[in-house]
């Protein structure tokens, strides 16, 4: 039987973190009452006219430049034409022949392997929101609410060049980590900030030319997008194996059933009509405007990453995870700053921190300003952990007790009675009186039964409540245990 | 009060900051004219006078504290493709029945900074689409002329209103002669301005690489008033362009000695009536008396000029008007016939039929597989024709041709057959196509005592050279003074 390969493209439309709409003042932020943020222009009344706003194409070039584009010194506008309510002109303002980035690439590493997949990009252009048609809030009525029409995206179009759904989602997380590193993007899947369109086709393996294509749209998390890519791939090769065609078409991916379905073919697609758009100018972008952008790039994932295992020498995984949002990079590295031990940090930072901003659900915010423990506090706690003050486990108790405050983890220790007992004489005592009154327990340890160790160190620790200095009691008992 | 509508903007001026005159007894004589000769006419869809008073007496405070411009007090009209804010804007389409202007456009609020006084909103053809102002939803508008004949178009009310001594002066818009064209008809001066120079925000597009305002009255001085209210830079139109307004006034100086006139002979050929090349040529022959040069050149793709424009107009239309739905504002029909249906009817029966005829032309020109051989193609030839203009303009300062092939025609006698109506625009349309400044002013009448036109067109931005020459020329002329009966 043949095999088949999957070709895949994506296009993500990534709404810009703007003041203001694309051609107008009005607020382009998210979560306004219904219709609150918008103007005669933006609800297409008679005779107004776009004026483009300066930071969409700033973040255009951003963008551009941070995933290796061609910036276009010479773009343009386009109107594409199409009836819906939610778009009030009837036609969109968007680029079309002319975008501002040609090519680029975004580069993946899938887990397990050891070597970087460089995605290449088609194109990124500069775009307007439409509105949203609300159909359940009336019983006789849809209603349309404008305020996202004219909120600027850019649309970041792959080439057809992934083969699995989890290089398609590789892509997407890589692409979103940039995009939030850029703070260009929010990346917020579920509010829409980041949307993604899938074009997926199969193929004879070794085959090179291309399959007919669906278009998948209604791709709301990461998830939807790789499992109605498994479900696409699948559907297609049974029906090519059952001597079926494909047809090209737009299907929508339903959530519930994790299903595609055909919302409307090629027959029935729209004719867009695309024009140059006459209310706006040519855009010019002069080459000192894109020099100044670049000199203003923040370092980006993949080399801050590499940094990380350079400079901290920590293993690629750990650099990985630590760089894959610009705030927690930026957590660890200030408690770096404060204790140098970085190992131990990124164990903090990828263990108890993470784990709480997960709970919280504080990863959906762009930037995390309020951390459940500031760098000062993880610093001075690991800190104290490596200057025998506590053990590991007595640490993490202490974390607990630092969330949400600005007590110093010395203050909570003392506070507490945590220190360590560390003072050899009263550990000594500790021991024999744990040790009285075992001596059969002593003999099966003496007989080669080295895990008895355990046991005697865990009676110890109980005694001590978690407070015995562990690496003193393992040098007391072994003293104790050898002797006689 | 008959003296007082026939004034220019100078006499006005004179007489307003002299205090004998006001504003208000001004406004109230227009007013008082717009109620007799309405009727008749059908030159205005609205008139505003509460809205004209008021402005009238602010004016006079203005006047009474010596802060009056030129154009402080004077009534103004106001093609009805143009939002003024508190006036219903209909672009005399059905559509827009009980449309009410939610903010100023700017030429407007230019005028009303100005201290103008708005007595009504004039007729014109539906969107801008028309050529002989019987394409209006709301009744065709009569050449005070000869009310038998059409006034023009598209600016057909703002021409007659002018003619009919209504305002002093009025707005119109120009896409593809629609100033030029009835100004021709009805025996007024109307300047087309560069595309650019004048801001398009809050007019109601038909075709926004070729519209623009112009303004028209009863001489080239009193255009030049208008426009140098209205002309320059508007960040809300990014295609308005950043160059000094000069005090076009000023550049009024009666000297065209050693200016360099080109006569086209396209724009003369067979065809155009004898009446209008007579008159044309004694204009021509009028400049060169007073020191002009003139020489025959030629701009070849004009036989291309009508076809070009009847593609990117229409195409450009079809999408500027999809804002119509019936969604948001406007007319809505078939509410309870879903989304299409609403759609379907609310546009069948919102757009006349030449709107529709264009909406159609429109998109066909830019659909999937006709899009290179019409609306790619009329492209490139609009380059061809502007290289045209750019060529004699090396040598040359102006181009002087006839307004219109001939003088206004009857009510009816064009609206079966389009293609003859969108002929009366041959003349007038390259300049819009090339972008340049176009004056139509009064230089004959005809066997019938109508008005006959001629047009000065000149270099882009060079609105000075080409209002100088038609203010020499009405200086030593006096068609312009000839008022209907």
């Amino acid at each position: 039987m043949t095999d088949f390969e999957a070709v895949i493209g994506l296009e993500v439309h990534a709404e810009l973190l703007t003041a203001s709409k694309i051609f107008c003042g009005c607020s382009a932020k998210f979560g306004a009452a219904p219709n609150e943020n918008t103007c005669p222009l933006c609800i297409g009344m008679p005779g107004v006219l776009p004026v483009l706003n300066r930071q969409v194409v700033e973040f255009g070039i951003k963008t551009g430049l941070a995933i290796h584009c061609e910036i276009q010194q010479r773009s343009r506008w386009s109107r594409k034409n199409y009836f819906y309510p939610d778009l009030p002109k009837g036609y969109q303002i968007t680029q079309y022949d002319l975008p501002i980035c040609l090519g680029g690439h975004v580069d993946i590493r899938l887990e397990g392997e050891d070597q970087d997949r460089s995605i290449p990009l088609t194109r990124i252009h500069m775009e307007e929101d439409t509105g949203k048609n609300i159909h359940d809030a009336h019983t006789d009525a849809s209603l349309v609410d404008y305020n996202r029409c004219g909120v600027p995206l850019l649309e970041i179009v792959s080439e057809p060049d992934l083969r699995s759904s989890a290089e398609a989602g590789a892509y997407l997380r890589k692409l979103r980590a940039i995009l939030q590193y850029l703070q260009v993007c929010d990346g917020n899947m579920e509010e829409g900030s980041f949307r993604c369109d899938a074009n997926i086709s199969i193929r004879p393996q070794g085959a090179t030319e291309l399959g007919t294509k669906a278009e998948i749209k209604n791709l709301n998390s990461f998830r939807s997008v790789e499992r109605a890519i498994d479900y696409e791939i699948e559907r297609q090769t049974k029906a090519i194996r059952a001597g079926e065609s494909i047809v090209q078409e737009t299907r929508l991916w339903d959530t519930d059933r994790e299903v595609t379905r055909s919302m409307r073919s090629k027959e029935s697609a729209h004719d867009y009509r695309y024009f140059s758009e006459p209310d706006l100018l040519p855009l010019d972008v002069s080459a000192d405007w894109i020099e100044r952008v670049k000199g203003e790039l923040p370092e980006l994932p993949d080399e801050r990453s590499a940094r990380f295992v350079s400079e901290y020498e920590l293993p690629a995984y750990d650099a990985e995870v630590l760089t894959a949002r610009k705030d927690v990079a930026d957590y660890f590295e200030a408690a770096v700053g404060i204790h140098r031990n970085p190992k131990a940090v990124s164990n903090w930072v990828m263990g108890e921190v993470l784990r709480i901003v997960n709970d919280r659900k504080l990863d959906q915010e762009l930037v995390i300003e309020a951390w459940p423990v500031s760098a000062q506090q993880l610093a001075g706690l690991i800190a104290l952990i490596d200057d025998g003050t506590i053990s590991g486990k007595i640490a993490k108790s202490v974390f607990e007790d630092l969330l949400d405050n600005d007590k110093s983890p010395a203050s909570v220790v003392e506070e507490k009675g945590l220190s360590q007992v560390s003072d050899s004489a009263e550990l000594e005592s500790i021991v024999d009186g744990v040790l009285a009154g075992q001596d059969d327990k002593i003999a099966e340890y003496r007989a080669g039964k080295e895990k008895m160790l355990g046991f005697f160190v865990g009676q110890i620790m109980k005694k001590t409540q978690g407070k015995a200095n562990p690496k003193l009691v393992n040098e007391i008992l072994r003293k104790r245990l050898q002797s006689n | 009060m008959s003296d007082l509508i026939s004034l220019s903007i100078d006499e006005a001026r004179r007489r307003l900051d002299a205090r004998e005159i006001s504003s208000l007894e001004l406004t109230e004589a227009f007013l008082a004219r717009i109620e007799a000769t309405q009727g008749k006419l059908n030159t205005f869809i609205s008139t505003t006078p509460e809205m004209a008073r008021a402005q009238a007496e602010e004016a006079d405070r203005r006047i009474a504290s010596g802060d009056a411009g030129p154009l402080c007090g004077i009534p103004v009209g106001v093609k009805d493709i143009i939002l003024a804010r508190g006036t219903r804007t209909t672009a005399a389409s059905a559509i827009l029945k009980s449309y009410e202007a939610p903010y100023d456009a700017t030429v407007v609020a230019r005028m009303r900074a100005a201290g103008a006084v708005l007595v009504g909103k004039l007729n014109c053809d539906e969107f801008a689409m028309g050529s002989s102002n019987e394409n209006s939803a709301y009744g065709l508008t009569r050449n005070p002329w000869d009310t038998d004949r059409v006034p023009g178009g598209s600016s057909g009310g703002s021409a007659a209103a002018v003619a009919a001594r209504q305002c002093i002066v009025s707005l119109g818009t120009d896409t593809g002669g629609s100033i030029r064209q009835p100004a021709a008809f009805c025996g007024v001066t109307g300047l087309k301005p560069t595309y650019g120079r004048v801001s398009r925000y809050g007019v109601i597009a038909f075709a926004s690489s070729l519209d623009q305002v112009g303004p028209i009255g009863r001489s080239v001085r009193d255009a030049a008033h208008l426009l140098r209210t209205i002309a320059g830079h508007d960040r809300l139109d990014s295609t308005s362009v950043d160059n000094p307004v000069p005090d076009y006034c000023s550049a009024l100086t009666g000297d065209v000695r050693g200016l360099r006139v080109a006569l086209p002979r396209e724009y003369f050929a067979d065809g155009l009536d004898d009446d209008v090349r007579r008159a044309v040529q004694a204009a021509a022959q009028q400049l060169q008396s007073l020191g002009a040069t003139l020489e025959d050149v030629s701009l070849p793709h004009t036989e291309y000029a009508i076809a070009t424009y009847y593609l990117i107009a229409t195409a450009e239309a079809s999408s500027n008007l999809a804002r119509y739905d019936g969604t948001r504002y406007g007319v809505r029909l078939g509410n309870d016939s879903g989304l299409l249906g609403m759609y379907r009817k609310t546009r069948a029966g919102g757009f006349g039929p030449e709107v529709k005829r264009r909406i159609m032309l429109g998109t066909h020109a830019l659909s999937a597989g006709y899009y290179d051989a019409y609306y790619a193609k009329a492209q490139k030839v609009r380059t061809l024709i502007r290289r045209d203009f750019n060529s004699v303009f090396a040598n040359y300062d102006l181009i002087l041709a006839p307004t219109t092939p001939t003088p206004a025609f009857k009510i009816g006698e064009k609206t079966d057959d389009p293609l003859q109506m969108y002929l009366t625009d041959i003349f007038t349309i390259s300049a819009n196509l090339a972008g340049l400044p176009g004056l139509a002013l009064p230089c004959g009448s005809s066997a019938d005592g109508l008005p006959i036109g001629f047009q000065l067109i000149g270099k882009p931005f060079d609105e000075e050279t080409v209002l100088r020459a038609g203010d020499a020329y009405q200086r030593d002329t006096d068609w312009h003074t000839r008022l209907p009966q």
